[in-house]
C-alpha cells in the first residue's frame, strides 16, 4: 500500500502503534480541509508496528498533545518535498485544552470560561493531574 | 495573591512558625487582641459549614479585626450565575483577607488566581480542607509535644476522606512517622495516596480492616465520619457507614497517653461515652482550629503587607 509523498506539509512519525487515531482526534485533524492520511501497523525496523500520519498542507501543529500521547514520535516539518526541520518531542509540563477533567465535582464543571489544564506529575508513570482537583487526566477527546 | 489551597503550599518552617504563633497566642491572647484592628476577613461559604465559617469569624474578631460574611451560595452572586474568578475580584475591593467554602474542587485555587487579597481554602468538595489539617498539627503538637516519632492510625473513610489525605501528606513531612490505615475494603486508602506520598518517601505503613489489632501500637487514633455526601450511591452508604465505632471497651488497649482525634461532626463513629475519656481529643482540635486560624490570617496579612 502506497501514500504519494507530500510537497508542503507535516508528517507525524514514530507514533506507537494503535496510538495514531488518538493523535489525530486531539489535534482536531478531521476538521482541517487539507488531505490527511492516518496509516495504521506500518512496518517498523526500530518499532516492529507503527502509526504514522501526513498532513498536506500548511498546518501549526500543537505539539504539546503529541508529547501528552506519545513523546517517542516524531514530527517532521516538509516544505518543497524536502524534510526542512525536525521537531523535538518532549512530555509538556502543562497541558492545556487538550484534555477536559472527568470529576463531575471539578471547578471546570460549572465554570465554563476556565481553561482545563493539567500538570504533569509523575514522568516515569505518564501521569498528569487536573491543576484544580488533581484527578488524573484521561486521554480521550474533550 | 499567595493563597493557602493545600497544606503543601504551606512549607514545614511555615507550619512549625504558625504552631509557635499559635502557642503564643494562648498564652498571650491580649498580645493579639487588636493586631488585625481595622482589617475585615470575608468568609465566602459556598455550602454549609457553620463550625468552619464560625471558627475563622471567631479567629478574626479575637485577633481585633471584622468580619464580613456570606454564609451560603443562595445569598450571593453565585446564585446570578457569578463566576468564582469575579466573585473573587469583586470581593477582594472589600476584605483584606477571604475564607472560601465552595463545593466544587479548585474553586478556592481559581478564586487565589483572581483575587488581590490572600485566599485560603476553607473546604472546596472533596478535595481539600488546609485548615482542619493545621488544627490536626497543633492538637498533636500540643497533646505529645512533637509531629514526628509517632505511629498514626488514620480510620474509617480513608478514600473520600479529604482530611486523611491532607493529614498523611502534612505528617510525611516529619521524622519517624508510621501510619496504621484502618478501614473496610471499598474505603481504603487510594493508591495513588500511597504510592504518590507513602511509597515514594519510604514512609512505614500498614493496612489493616481490624480496628482493635491496630489499637495498641497507635500514638494517634484519628477516625473519621463516612459521608453520605461523597457517595454516588445511598445503598453504599447505608452499608458502609457503621463499620467503625468507637467504644469504650475498644479503647482498653490503646495506650494510656494515647489521643484519639476526630475532624467532627461525628454521627456515631465515637461513642458518647468516649468523651469522658482523657485522651478524647475531638473538642480541643475545635479549639485548637481557632488559634491555627489565627496564626494563618496573621501570617498572610503579614505577608501581603496589611498588617
Amino acid at each position: 500500500m502506497t501514500v504519494d509523498s507530500i510537497k508542503n506539509g507535516v508528517v507525524i512519525d514514530h507514533i506507537t502503534a494503535g496510538k495514531g487515531m488518538q493523535i489525530y482526534e486531539l489535534l482536531g485533524l478531521g476538521s482541517l480541509d487539507v488531505t490527511v492520511a492516518i496509516m495504521k501497523n506500518v512496518s517498523s525496523t526500530k518499532l516492529g508496528r507503527k502509526d504514522i500520519i501526513k498532513i498536506d498542507g500548511d498546518v501549526e501543529i500543537n505539539l504539546d498533545v503529541i508529547g501528552y500521547v506519545d513523546p517517542c514520535a516524531t514530527v517532521n516539518i516538509i516544505r518543497n518535498s524536502s524534510l526542512v526541520e525536525k521537531k523535538s518531542i518532549d512530555m509538556p509540563v502543562l497541558l492545556t485544552d487538550v484534555i477536559k477533567c472527568k470529576n463531575p465535582r471539578c471547578i471546570t464543571t460549572t465554570e465554563q470560561e476556565l481553561p482545563h489544564v493539567f500538570r504533569l506529575a509523575d514522568r516515569e508513570n505518564h501521569v498528569y493531574r487536573c491543576i484544580y482537583c488533581e484527578t488524573k487526566g484521561e486521554a480521550k477527546k474533550g | 495573591m499567595r493563597g493557602v489551597i493545600d497544606i503543601l503550599d504551606l512549607s514545614v518552617a511555615e507550619v512549625d512558625q504558625m504552631i509557635r504563633t499559635a502557642c503564643d497566642i494562648i498564652d498571650n491572647p491580649e498580645k493579639y487582641s487588636q493586631i488585625c484592628r481595622g482589617k475585615k476577613l470575608a468568609t465566602l461559604f459556598f455550602e454549609p459549614s457553620t463550625r468552619t465559617r464560625l471558627s475563622f469569624e471567631a479567629a478574626m474578631y479575637e485577633l481585633g479585626g471584622n468580619v464580613l460574611s456570606v454564609a451560603s451560595a443562595d445569598s450571593s452572586s453565585a446564585a446570578k450565575g457569578e463566576s468564582v474568578s469575579d466573585t473573587a475580584r469583586v470581593v477582594s475591593c472589600y476584605a483584606d483577607i477571604i475564607a472560601m467554602r465552595h463545593p466544587k474542587e479548585g474553586a478556592a485555587f481559581v478564586a487565589s488566581k483572581n483575587a488581590s487579597v490572600p485566599v485560603i481554602n476553607a473546604g472546596d468538595g472533596g478535595h481539600c480542607h488546609p485548615t482542619q489539617t493545621l488544627a490536626d498539627l497543633l492538637t498533636i503538637f500540643r497533646e505529645k509535644g512533637r509531629l514526628g516519632d509517632i505511629t498514626v492510625g488514620l480510620c474509617g473513610d480513608l478514600k473520600f476522606g479529604r482530611t486523611v489525605h491532607s493529614l498523611i501528606n502534612a505528617l510525611s513531612r516529619y521524622e519517624g512517622v508510621k501510619f496504621v490505615l484502618i478501614s473496610p475494603e471499598e474505603l481504603k486508602l487510594p493508591s495513588y495516596v500511597k504510592n504518590d506520598v507513602l511509597k515514594r518517601k519510604g514512609i512505614p505503613y500498614t493496612q489493616t480492616t481490624d480496628l482493635l489489632e491496630a489499637m495498641p501500637e497507635l500514638d494517634v487514633l484519628y477516625m473519621t465520619r463516612v459521608q453520605r455526601e461523597r457517595f454516588f450511591n445511598e445503598e453504599d452508604y447505608l452499608r458502609l457507614k457503621d463499620s467503625y465505632i468507637l467504644t469504650p471497651e475498644k479503647l482498653k488497649t490503646a495506650k494510656a497517653d494515647a489521643i484519639v482525634m476526630h475532624p467532627l461532626p461525628r454521627v456515631n463513629e465515637i461513642s458518647v461515652a468516649v468523651d469522658s475519656d482523657p485522651r478524647a481529643c475531638y473538642f480541643k482540635q475545635v479549639l485548637n482550629g481557632k488559634y491555627m486560624r489565627m496564626a494563618l490570617i496573621l501570617m498572610l496579612l503579614k505577608e501581603a503587607g496589611t498588617i
